[in-house]
């Protein structure tokens, strides 16, 4: 149960401020984030979701950064970057 | 699916280990220690324990809140559903967790009230639809439920739901680690940090763990590219006698942690001064309980929810392969008396527990080491 779950943010439910729907593999489901009020979560967002609450929003840009470090692997280049 | 397709890309996953093979040093081991249940499902569900080199040895460590629960935590639950006017409310994940007097499943089989929920919310709406009835959610997990049980609780208190309450039995992930690597310790090389529980803590309270036993750890999410990137980093420091925190999982884990998870938890729990490990044993400040405001939401407080006394069957080894010390395939009862339909320890049936890793995702005896060897 420690495990999360990536979901997609569908839309804010219009009831409950601190709520959303999100799509879970396939399947739609109404999640909490009030934990993510700072980082303003909205449709299309990503979201890592515990036992129904959505717990961190996942970020593009450091996916993004990770993949491109990542690419350059193979030639020497930058390594250990804390 | 974005977001996840891109880190199981396989030229990625081939040169990364690619990069590990290059870098390992014949004739010398690297104990790197996963510290999360889920990390080791993973490594075993996308078969990269045998592809990475014989050198690299994964050790699996303490992190299935489950596995770690002592029986007698698991009697007292399963005791106040003794009361025909409870219900208790547990994840799917603690139905089957054998206690010694049986597990939920058993006990609902007996005809007490055992409901299985999704989320400490459906508990919650589960009292509210059951007036009359007291709801008692049986609460596991590390920070990372934790803040959900918080919520709810503060749901509960604000929408006024007397008859909600909280067996709490959340742990804290750094006093364990604590504990684990305290000597004589595992002996490791490396230590990939746990994903989902850092989501919540950050990665900042990992600092410790370079500074003081020289012990490298990369933060790492759940994919193949995440973990394959944690082992070469960790290889890496490794072989340059280095020991840095990295945190390698910077898409879901601020350095951080989430404030507002943590302010939740911080206003609902207190951590009590000491707190039972299976395997691990007393470990102080491990383990979190409901702060006094909120005793009226507090199961412990029932007559029903003090302890009990019940024995310590703790018969099967479990303890040294939560410790790191022994592999699952190593214990006599592994396969034989003790699998995922007739478990003796929570490991065999978590999904998160080590044991059932083996089980699910490896042939009968073989281990993890062998699978990897060259031959």
């Amino acid at each position: 149960m420690c495990l999360a779950i990536p979901g997609r943010v569908v839309e804010l439910a219009e009831d409950d401020p601190g709520a959303a729907v999100a799509e879970v593999c396939g399947v739609r489901r109404r999640i909490n984030v009030e934990l993510l009020a700072e980082e303003r979560v909205g449709p299309g967002d990503w979201v890592l979701i515990h036992v129904g609450f959505a717990m961190s929003k996942l970020a593009e840009a450091e996916a993004r950064d990770q993949l491109r470090l990542l690419s350059l692997l193979g030639e020497p280049g930058p390594t250990g970057e804390a | 699916m974005k977001q996840i397709d891109e880190f199981r890309d396989s030229d990625l996953i081939r040169r990364l280990l690619d990069a590990i093979h290059r870098l390992v040093r014949p004739g010398r081991t690297y104990r790197i220690m996963e510290v999360c249940g889920g990390h080791t499902h993973a490594f075993h569900r996308f078969g990269l324990v045998d592809l990475l080199p014989g050198e690299v040895e994964l050790i699996h460590g303490p992190g299935c809140p489950v596995c770690v629960l002592p029986m007698a935590r698991i009697d007292q639950g399963l005791a106040l559903a003794d009361d025909p006017g409870v219900i208790l409310a547990a994840f799917g994940d603690m139905m089957r967790v054998p206690g010694t007097m049986g597990s939920p499943l058993q006990a609902r089989a007996r005809g007490r009230d055992v409901r299985m929920v999704y989320s400490p919310l459906d508990a919650l709406r589960l009292a509210e639809e059951s007036p009359g009835r007291r709801v008692v959610f049986f609460a596991i997990g590390f920070e990372t439920t934790a803040p959900a049980t918080a919520l709810t609780v503060l749901n509960a208190e604000r929408r006024g739901v007397a008859n909600f309450s909280v067996f709490c039995n959340h742990i804290r992930i750094v006093p364990a680690l604590e504990a684990l690597l305290r000597p004589p310790g595992p002996g490791l090389d490396g230590l990939i940090g746990p994903g989902h529980v850092s989501t919540v803590i950050g990665s900042r309270p990992y600092a410790f763990i370079p500074r003081e036993f020289g012990i490298p750890v990369v933060v790492s999410g759940f994919e193949p590219v995440d973990l394959l990137q944690a082992v070469r980093l960790l290889v890496e420091q490794a072989n340059d006698g280095r020991a840095e925190l990295v945190n390698g999982y910077r898409r879901a884990v601020p350095d951080g942690g989430n404030a507002a998870a943590l302010a939740a938890m911080g206003r609902v729990f207190r951590e009590r001064s000491s707190f039972e490990w299976r395997g691990l044993g007393a470990i102080p400040w491990s383990a979190l309980r409901l702060r006094e405001e909120f005793a009226a939401f507090d199961a412990e407080r029932l007559p029903e929810g003090r302890p009990s006394s019940s024995p310590l069957a703790e018969e099967a080894p479990c303890g040294e392969v939560l410790r790191g010390l022994r592999r699952p395939t190593d214990c006599p009862l592994f396969g034989n008396a003790c699998d995922p339909e007739h478990p003796i320890g929570a490991l065999m049936v978590s999904s998160e527990g080590a044991c059932a890793a083996y089980h699910s995702y490896r042939r009968r005896g073989e281990s993890a080491a062998a699978g990897s060897a060259a031959d």
